[in-house]
């Protein structure tokens, strides 16, 4: 499945741009791709960001989301590092 | 009722104006003829000169807008849940600030002052754990990305800390 990735603050400083195409398939056949299949996707692109995904949160569509949550076609998910508002 | 909330709950790169807000808020509050609203709490954050020894020069926000809105939804959801009589307005602002400038408002109107500041702490608590929002700061010498907290909205252990800092 292909899918929109978002990448924020020093993710996006890190790899060189805030938002890039992922496509991933499932580790198994029959199962689904998750958010953790496109977090692997992203770091064999850019190897920079592999130490942050310890730390970070993500999103499917605009909802705070787990790096088991499965992926669909045309999914916008974003990868968060640690928030600082306020 | 959609109107009403996204002016109350906004991420905006126009400077902030707490006076607007506290009218939107007052508005919403007090929708009808029987004014209940007895009390009015402003927390306004501002961009402060020195942190951690660095003189700050700027910081510039950035925000996962559509998730943050949302996300502001469900801070508002939480207040309600815990004070029922209270309404908040919470606007964020991004893009870059100079030193004093505010960098976000909550504004929180109750019946009686000890919900309103209680939630009005609550919701400036609750951003700085969950909001999609980060800042680059500026300082003498360079400048660094500030990270907080790991997001997560459904942590409850996070939610019940920022109601005690509120107690």
């Amino acid at each position: 499945v292909r899918v929109k990735v978002k990448l924020f603050a020093r993710l996006r400083d890190l790899a060189g741009t805030g938002e890039l195409d992922a496509e991933v398939a499932p580790v198994s056949p029959g199962a689904a791709a998750t958010i953790e299949d496109v977090w692997a996707a992203v770091v064999r692109r850019h190897p920079a960001l592999e130490p942050f995904g310890a730390t970070m949160s993500c999103a499917r569509n605009f909802e705070y989301s787990r790096w088991g949550t499965p992926v669909e076609e045309g999914d916008e998910i974003a990868f968060l590092p640690p928030v600082s508002g306020g | 009722m959609l109107r009403m909330l996204a002016d109350l709950l906004a991420i905006t790169s126009e400077p902030l104006d707490p006076g607007h807000l506290t009218a939107r808020v007052l508005a919403a509050a007090d929708p009808g003829e029987d004014p209940g609203v007895g009390a009015l709490a402003t927390f306004i954050g501002t961009v402060r000169r020195q942190n951690h020894g660095r003189v700050v020069e700027r910081l510039t926000y950035e925000a996962y807008q559509p998730l943050a809105e949302r996300v502001f939804a469900s801070i508002a959801g939480e207040v309600t849940a815990e004070w029922p009589g209270v309404t908040i307005g919470l606007h964020h602002r991004v893009g870059t600030l100079e030193v004093g400038e505010a960098s976000v408002v909550v504004v929180a109107a109750s019946p009686h002052r000890a919900e309103a500041f209680a939630a009005c702490r609550y919701v400036i608590e609750r951003l700085k754990q969950v909001a999609p929002i980060w800042k680059r700061e500026e300082f003498e010498g360079g400048e660094r990305w500030i990270e907080g907290a790991v997001a997560d909205l459904h942590d409850r252990h996070a939610r019940a800390e920022a109601r005690r800092t509120c107690a």
